[in-house]
């Protein structure tokens, strides 16, 4: 039975959660789950994985953008019937993989993607994203279809991999480097434990749409929501309920807009990226650890963003001829000292890296160890 | 050639990675989405967000599907006389499958449904794990969710203060470092929780990730209010005679992950040994030796010899809690709590944990506070009582360096009630 407007409870089926994940694997996935031996890069996007039970599953890992139409997912389906059976899998980093059960078909499944470009010339499905090389950037909205960001997302993401795009496809770093990109502090994107994140920020306080505010907002919560107790109750000329910020306490986190409407804080030249340095996730050799502010404030520059680029670009090159082997780029820059990571950078040292939020205290340096 | 004039985006349909402006184009030419107008004003709202550098999305309302409070976001365009195929543009996060494995005939069921209702447009996937439908307007919501319920046997993810789609590393189905099955744990507290899911109950998000191993591919310690890292308790398994093919320069050291460079011939003194952060290994030139009981399995020597070195046979996962992103005292990564627990379905000793622990956060939480900003504001030695733990050396990096110690009366001889007359009677004023 379709669904009837008038009778919308009829038949109504609710909380089955997603599909089972069985269904959707590969035969020779099913077969071999909790029996993978070992696995090897033969080239950077194509990965075998070896069984013991003799069996071998090849992947070919594609660069992808996350925002992608039904189009491009049939074309996907399309080679995913003609090479794979009609199975694929999509990673954590919006990489497609296409997998294959004998190296025999390999090749003509590497032909296929690598002959696929759209009209203007960019490849549909980049080959690589593996092992010590520069992955798929993950991303969060942009000016695409989110209320509250900085910066857009996906051109940015495209400027940057166009200009990494070689690094996609080889394995020639010291260590993985993980880029993701945030295009607010709330972060949906979470990428403050990043190689290098690329994040929205906003550096002017909030107006006040004093006709409107009362109407459209819960006062105190929005009073509740700044962690400055920068914003207090107000009223207007003419009598009306209001709010007013101290514009000294504002540390632009943009929490007040998300609580209200009537206070929004974008703006053209305000609002643009800062460039965090370091995180990782792994607890391969060191611990995780987060990410540091190295860039304070870059302008939005659309649409190609040429000074993040080029910023990243610049720190990627020094990185790779500096660090050594295994070395994650908060390891090295650790090792190396931050001063010397700054002066080898090119970057300036401003007042605006140094902490003063919650602990920082912990970040200043209590040492007379520091390097001319 | 679509309906807005875009200059700018054109500037992206340049360069070699994939083009989502080229993408979008092809769905304005070929796609016959019920939407009609959606991809073509998208591009248009897009392009005035180019020239004026800020976005043109307003605050979303609420809409939703009867009987759930979450998996629709509300979202509208603050321009929409210009673009009226954006004007009303409802995200509907749609639970993706454990490690987002597909079928084609699956995909292609979701693609035609979200041509019969939406804009045809997507997020393959969503940060949180989501598949993410982009685009439709309130009237469709009902018919979508209908449709997708009964014919795709398809549910939504989770948004607002609920629990939050849960995600996994594609674990034992093609990794050799998984300690527990982190795709069957996720689809179990994905379905132990669908109220938790679908009907915000909570203070605020609460995500739950399974990584497999402390390679950590699926970022839970850092992006999860609960993350569940697999390790192993017992020794790692050593094939002498692949070590031996390392050194010798027979297998290809770490998998190939460095191969596009020349970085010389192995060193396992120098790439292993000397690197492994609790300094437990030993290469006599013949035999590698581990002191597993000093390994604190950093994956390392695991990564660069995967052919010579296994995971341990002892498996489970350690649980930590309470990451976040900054919003709002900062961000924070997951603290160890139990270093070791067995992961062996149904779950039961983690789902009886994280019950104490939301039975807690619920009643203490404030509006919008993470749990991970709970367990600061009211001590890490509150929440191992709340989870009737106790406290473990592992659990810190290092102990207090403070001696404020908020001692409890029952921990201190005597209780704290005492008689200053008694007190007097030794000590003059």
């Amino acid at each position: 039975m379709p669904y009837d407007p008038s009778d919308p409870l009829k038949d109504r089926i609710t909380d089955i959660g997603p599909r089972y994940y069985e269904e959707f694997l590969p035969p020779v996935i099913k077969n071999n789950k909790g029996k993978w031996l070992y696995h090897e890069i033969l080239e950077p996007g194509v990965l075998v994985h070896v069984s013991e039970t003799g069996d071998e599953v090849y992947t070919v890992r594609t660069g992808g953008c996350r925002l992608m139409s039904i189009e491009h997912i049939r074309e996907i389906c399309e080679i995913a019937d003609k090479h794979c059976d009609g199975y694929l899998r999509f990673t954590t980093r919006n990489n497609i993989e296409f997998m294959v059960d004998s190296k025999a078909k390999v090749k003509p499944l590497l032909d296929d993607l690598k002959s696929r470009k759209f009209e203007k010339g960019s490849f549909k499905f980049p080959i690589g994203g593996t092992g010590a090389g520069i992955t798929n950037i993950v991303h969060t909205q942009g000016w695409v279809h989110c209320h509250t960001p900085a910066i857009d997302a996906s051109g940015i993401v495209k400027a940057v991999m166009d200009g990494l795009f070689d690094e996609f496809g080889s394995m020639r770093m010291p260590a993985p480097v993980r880029v993701s990109l945030a295009c607010c502090l709330n972060m949906c994107g979470a990428v403050h434990c990043s190689d290098i994140a690329i994040l929205g920020i906003h550096r002017k306080p909030p107006m006040i749409d004093h006709e409107w505010i009362d109407k459209l907002c819960e006062l105190p919560l929005a009073i509740a929501a700044c962690p400055t107790a920068a914003i207090k109750p107000a009223k207007t000329a003419s009598g009306l309920k209001s709010l007013e910020v101290n514009a000294d306490r504002c540390m632009f986190c943009g929490n007040c807009y998300t609580m209200c409407a009537a206070m929004p804080l974008a703006d053209e030249e305000g609002s643009g990226v800062a460039i965090l340095l370091g995180g990782k996730l792994s607890n391969r050799i060191s611990k995780p650890k987060f990410s540091k502010v190295i860039v304070p404030f870059i302008p939005n520059q659309p649409p190609r963003w040429e000074d993040t680029v080029n910023t990243i670009k610049r720190i990627v090159d020094v990185y790779a001829k500096d660090a050594q082997k295994y070395e994650r780029v908060g390891d090295w820059a650790e090792r190396i000292g931050w001063e010397r990571f700054f002066e080898k950078c090119d970057l300036p040292f401003t007042h605006h890296l140094i902490d003063d939020y919650r602990f920082a205290y912990t970040t200043w340096r209590q040492s007379t160890q520091f390097k001319y | 050639m679509g309906k807005h004039n875009t200059p700018m985006l054109d500037e992206l349909e340049k360069g070699p990675w994939p083009s989502f402006v080229s993408d979008i184009k092809q769905q304005v030419e070929k796609g016959k989405q019920a939407l009609k107008e959606a991809p073509d004003d998208l591009l248009g709202v897009l392009e005035l967000s180019y020239e004026d550098k800020v976005t043109h999305w307003k605050h979303g309302g609420i809409v939703g599907v009867f009987g759930y409070g979450g998996g629709i976001i509300g979202r509208y365009c603050d321009q929409p006389q210009q673009f009226p195929g954006v004007a009303h543009f409802h995200t509907v996060r749609v639970n993706q499958p454990a490690s987002k494995y597909y079928t084609t005939e699956f995909l292609r069921g979701l693609c035609d449904l979200w041509e019969k209702y939406g804009s045809g447009l997507t997020n393959m996937h969503g940060s949180t794990g989501d598949i993410i439908l982009l685009g439709t307007v309130t009237d469709n919501l009902e018919p979508l969710f209908y449709d997708m319920t009964h014919e795709l046997n398809q549910d939504l993810g989770g948004s607002g203060s609920n629990l939050r789609t849960p995600a996994c590393c594609l674990g034992l189905s093609r990794c050799q470092f998984s300690c527990y099955d982190t795709q069957e744990a996720c689809y179990q507290f994905t379905m132990e929780y669908q109220d938790e899911l679908h009907r915000p109950a909570f203070p605020y998000k609460f995500k739950f990730k399974f990584d497999g191993c402390p390679n950590g591919c699926v970022a839970s310690i850092a992006r999860a209010d609960m993350s569940v890292i697999g390790t192993w308790r017992d020794n790692i398994r050593i094939d002498q005679e692949a070590v031996k093919a390392y050194v010798g320069g027979e297998l290809l050291p770490n998998a190939g992950a460095h191969s596009s460079r020349d970085w010389g011939s192995f060193d396992i003194q120098k790439e292993v040994i000397n690197l492994c952060p609790s300094q437990c290994m030993c290469y006599d030139g013949n035999k590698l030796e581990i002191n597993d009981k000093e390994c604190v399995r950093c994956m390392h020597c695991l990564n660069v010899m995967p052919r010579a070195l296994r995971i341990g046979e002892d498996r489970g996962a350690s649980i930590l809690f309470g990451a976040k992103a900054p919003i709002l005292e900062g961000a924070q990564m997951s603290t160890l709590t139990v270093p070791f627990m067995r992961m062996e379905p149904p779950f039961e000793e983690l789902k009886e944990l994280i019950e104490k622990v939301w039975d807690w956060w619920m009643e203490e939480g404030k509006n919008r506070e993470r749990l991970g900003e709970l367990i600061q504001r009211e001590s890490f030695q509150k929440f191992l009582e709340i989870c009737e733990l106790e406290a473990d050396p592992r659990m810190v990096d290092e102990p207090r360096s403070n001696p404020y110690i908020f001692w409890k009366e029952a921990e201190v001889e005597g209780g704290w009630t005492r008689d200053i007359n008694e007190y007097r009677k030794k000590h003059q004023r």
